[in-house]
């Protein structure tokens, strides 16, 4: 699901029919049918069930993937509860290699024959495909890591609080809204929950309960008189934590034009912000097209390096197996190989990281049973490696995996997908306001809103929700209608400067899209303020 | 699951409406089968079968309502998941925007949308189609990557006042992109059908083997405004920005593209060139649909855009009942009125402009104006004279919808293509566009 249709889904209302046909959203069930756990020992027996049955085909290489994927969605409007829904998907997926090529079958029905089913199936594809094959799959090795578990580290299970807690704080953040004069107020409570056991013919048995949320809303203001409006969203990242992300701390609070958020999120009081920034966007002066430097907060940034770093950094991409969709990329091999090309400047430090705590891309193996860790990307502003998996690894020279194989569910086959990618703090202390005040004629940006980037990652354009102008220094007023146009090598050798590491947090994206049929992926980004000299700014206000 | 017929359907979900003791109960039975390879590096890369089915259960206790779903069709377990429902209900907060569900409805029978072919397509069948598009790689010393899907569907609701609907489907869909060996030539194509014979992975690779090898070296031209020919699979990911978004409770509260100063709307009033007719028709036989939507609305022929005109919104049940109108649900296709004219005819009729093969990540940026960004990709060209001159590098538009079709020049003949976004169909032509705002060059092929 792509973030833009989950918008769209919570805004229109879900109907029980609409969600029974959104198989990879899963099942609506009833509130409290999620907390069951699944037996790992029953887990065990199932997939070991499907490893025979693809052997006993002739399948070299098997892997089944058991999966219980609870979501959560609490929608309001306004005064109303919208929605709440639970869903439940539950299945098994069997991937295996046979004659060399990869093949894949997913069950929803889990009794022996039914398994032992999905598997013949997968081993019979595989087959079929390996006549279209031009090399055979070449597997990086991995050990068996035995029976052994993992639990993202959360404080508070949202699946267990309250349901009237949540609608309580839901009707509560729209209601601050209203006092400070917003027209209209949605907002959304999203939880994830992946209880996830994997098996290989390596010798894993790896179970595995991961916990997201996202809290989020859209605070609307209608001038009526001249028909215009304006909407500011909300400043939260989605995270890989329990409930506890909604319970604010002052300690996690960053002042700055609007209060900024670190670990913990304060709802109530950025829509009671929202509200009276979206009167203030409408009555906003509209920028001038040109070159400003541009100061860009990571609850904006992180989108930024998502599509311009994330992205072309995925060897997927590099080798051509997005070509047809996601796309290619401008990270060529012989850039890599060339151990010079300069991605960015020299404050320009990008890490990929699986382990992060609180991050949406944290686990602890990925969806090939391969253990995670962090390594370097961008390494003062040269490009060092790639983001790859069991069957890729040996193209970049790697004896071992990276662990960045994940699936959106069991029924999807898993594959390359994007870690966190984050740009680390600069060394030298430097605040926010410190940075500002070096800036003759620039823009300071807070928020995500659009996005876009062609299919080799060059040229990108991004808005934001808040743009203040800065003139010598100072923050002088707040600008609309603002973009930002550049090419992404050419961009990130602008960055002049990265605020320290007291400044640093995590943004991210809960559906982030790629592959046929399309899954999504969940992953964060962290940074610090950074400054960026010369980017060309465009104005987009037009009439119809 | 195997695909059940309507009167399988009708038994199950009888049997299932039996154990309800709500003041009302919906029930939906759907199921698929589909199946996909995946190629990419002139090789096949993934490919999967999934066969999955859902029945949903939906009680209400007034304005309280309760949902439960299940996949095992027992009766004790339907059973259960029908208590389940009603208890659910029963500690759900009342939802003021709560609709009853429909009396009983009639539907026209549906169109043909079930093709038996389609259904019986094997593994050995799809590899076959795509090895016939990596032949045409091979052959044309190109890298293919591709996606081929197959899939068959029923879908069933009936409630406790009388309401039954009952449909299958079937779907293929191919996508391929050819690169030449140096990465500088990029070209794609893609089709959707009902019908698998109407697929051939031969001639549609063939398609984009000439775009991929004709476009590369490609020029820069500066960004600026042009004349653009948007072929069918360019204009559809700018179109459904436009069709997608005549939502009534939006305009009315004053959110919309289509809202005017002072709590009006532009319903019935003239938005985009007058050549443009934009409707609904599930019985086309290029583009069958459903005969009702997915909360048993019967779908109907319906006009949307005609002669320019803004002629319905879509209204939720709650907003119309609201409002004082009749509901009008989403549409179930999209069909735009083309002439007679080729691609071929259009490029022919032009002086100095820029072919368009594909349109790529279309992102909102302005609601206000529903102005959106995006690339071009995959076949980009430089029309001069009537003749293709070069193909040229591509180009970042920030362009409305709206404002293209004020900008209409010709419309060419209209054929089904897939959105490369959205994955929905549309009977869309190509069309001639003036002043297309372009405002960057990208380096990507």
């Amino acid at each position: 699901m792509k973030r833009k249709d989950f918008l769209y889904l919570t805004g229109m209302g879900i109907s029980a029919t609409m969600l029974s046909r959104m198989t990879a959203m899963g099942h609506p069930v009833m509130p409290g049918t999620v907390l069951r756990d699944v037996d790992v020992a029953l887990k065990k027996r199932m997939a070991d069930v499907a490893l025979n049955a693809a052997r006993s085909k002739g399948a070299t290489y098997t892997d089944a993937r058991i999966g219980r994927y609870l979501n959560q969605f609490v929608v309001t409007r306004d005064k109303n509860i919208e929605n709440i829904v639970d869903t439940e998907s539950y299945g098994m997926g069997i991937r295996v290699i046979a004659n060399g090529c990869w093949g894949f079958a997913a069950t929803d029905k889990l009794d022996n024959d039914s398994i032992a089913r999905a598997a013949e199936t997968a081993v019979a594809i595989a087959k079929e495909n390996a006549r279209i094959q031009s090399e055979p799959v070449r597997l990086a090795p991995q050990k068996g890591y035995g029976e052994v578990s993992w639990k993202t580290p959360i404080e508070k299970n949202a699946f267990e609080v309250p349901m009237k807690d949540k609608t309580d704080l839901l009707l509560s953040v729209n209601d601050a809204a209203f006092k400070n004069g917003a027209s209209y107020a949605q907002s959304v409570l999203f939880f994830v929950n992946e209880q996830k056991y994997f098996a290989s013919t390596d010798g894993s048995y790896i179970d595995q309960d991961i916990h997201r949320i996202w809290p989020y809303f859209g605070i609307t203001k209608v001038d009526e008189k001249s028909g215009k409006f304006e909407t500011r969203s909300s400043l939260s990242a989605p995270r890989g934590m329990g409930y506890e992300y909604l319970i604010p701390r002052e300690s996690d609070k960053i002042k700055s034009q609007t209060t900024l958020y670190r670990d913990r999120y304060d709802m109530l009081e950025d829509a009671g912000a929202a509200a009276l920034q979206a009167a203030q966007k409408l009555k906003a002066k509209s920028v001038e097209p040109g070159k400003y430097d541009l100061v860009l907060d990571p609850s904006h940034l992180w989108l930024t390096i998502h599509e311009s770093v994330g992205h072309p950094s995925e060897l997927d991409r590099v080798l051509g197996y997005e070509a047809n969709f996601a796309g290619t990329s401008f990270l060529t091999l012989d850039k890599w190989e060339s151990k010079k090309f300069k991605f960015g400047s020299e404050h320009v430090n990008i890490v990929a990281d699986k382990l992060q705590p609180g991050s949406l891309g944290a686990v602890g193996y990925d969806d090939e049973g391969v253990g995670t860790k962090q390594w370097d990307i961008i390494k003062d502003g040269i490009l060092v490696n790639y983001q790859a998996i069991r069957d890729q690894a040996h193209i970049i020279g790697l004896t071992e995996s990276q662990g960045c194989c994940y699936s959106q569910s069991w029924q999807d086959v898993q594959f390359q997908r994007m870690p966190n990618i984050s740009l680390q703090p600069g060394k030298t202390p430097l605040n926010v306001e410190q940075m500002i005040s070096k800036v003759e004629k620039g823009i300071y940006i807070i928020g995500d809103s659009s996005f876009s980037i062609d299919q080799q990652r060059y040229n990108f354009q991004f808005s934001g929700q808040l743009y203040y102008e800065i003139k010598n220094g100072k923050i002088v007023g707040m600008l609309n209608d603002v973009a930002y146009q550049a090419n992404t090598q050419e961009f990130w050798n602008s960055c002049a400067a990265v605020c320290d590491k007291n400044d640093y947090r995590l943004g991210g994206s809960f559906f982030d899209g790629k592959g046929q049929p399309m899954q999504s992926s969940a992953v964060s980004h962290g940074s610090s303020t950074a400054l960026f000299k010369g980017v060309n700014v465009i104005n987009t206000a037009r009439k119809i | 699951m195997a695909i059940l017929t309507e009167d399988e359907c009708k038994a199950i979900l009888k049997k299932a409406l039996s154990y309800s003791k709500a003041d009302e109960c919906e029930i939906s039975l759907n199921g698929s089968d589909s199946a996909n390879i995946r190629y990419a590096r002139n090789s096949v890369s993934t490919s999967g079968a999934l066969s999955s089915s859902s029945m949903a259960i939906s009680s209400a206790f007034g304005k309280k309502l309760g949902i439960v779903t299940l996949n095992e069709y027992t009766d004790e377990a339907i059973a259960a998941a029908v208590k389940r429902s009603e208890e659910l209900a029963k500690l759900a907060p009342e939802n003021p925007e709560y609709m009853p569900f429909l009396g009983p409805q009639t539907y026209a029978p549906s169109a043909k949308m079930f093709v038996p072919a389609t259904a019986a397509i094997t593994p050995a069948q799809r590899t076959d189609m795509v090895a016939q598009s990596l032949n045409v790689a091979k052959e044309n010393k190109l890298t293919a990557a591709g996606f081929l899907q197959n899939s068959t569907g029923f879908s069933a609701m009936m409630n406790s006042h009388g309401l039954f609907a009952y449909n299958t489907s079937t779907d293929i869909n191919f996508s391929v992109t050819l690169r030449t060996a140096d990465s500088q030539g990029s070209g794609y194509s893609t089709k959707n059908y009902n019908d698998v014979a109407k697929l051939d992975t031969l001639a549609f690779t063939k398609i984009a083997a000439q775009k991929a090898s004709g476009s590369a070296s490609a020029r820069a031209i500066e960004p600026g405004k042009y004349t653009v020919i948007l072929e069918p699979a360019a204009g559809i990911v700018l179109l459904e920005q436009l069709y997608g978004s005549l939502d009534a409770r939006s305009a009315d509260e004053g959110r919309s593209f289509l809202s005017k100063p002072g709590g009006k709307t532009k319903l019935g009033e003239k938005l985009v060139d007058e050549r443009i007719n934009i409707y609904t028709d599930p019985w086309h036989p290029d583009l069958p649909s459903s005969s009702w939507s997915g909360d048993g609305q019967p779908q109907v022929k319906r006009s949307w855009i005609e002669k320019g005109v803004v002629k319905n919104f879509n209204y939720s049940r709650y907003w119309a009942q609201k409002k004082g109108v009749a509901p009008i649900p989403y549409p179930g296709n999209i069909i735009m009125d083309g002439g007679n004219q080729t691609l071929e005819d259009l490029i022919k009729g032009t002086e100095k402009g820029i072919l368009v093969t594909r349109l790529w990540y279309i992102r909102p940026v302005d609601p206000q104006t529903l102005l959106f960004t995006g690339l071009t990709r995959d076949g980009t060209f430089y029309i001069e004279n009537g003749q293709i001159k070069f193909p040229i590098k591509n180009l970042r538009f920030n362009e409305s919808p709206v404002i293209m079709l004020n900008n209409l020049d010709a419309l060419g003949k209209p054929e089904r293509t897939v959105s490369g976004e959205s994955s929905q169909s549309a009977l869309i032509p190509p069309m001639r566009i003036k002043e297309f705002t372009f405002t960057s060059l990208s380096d990507a092929v």
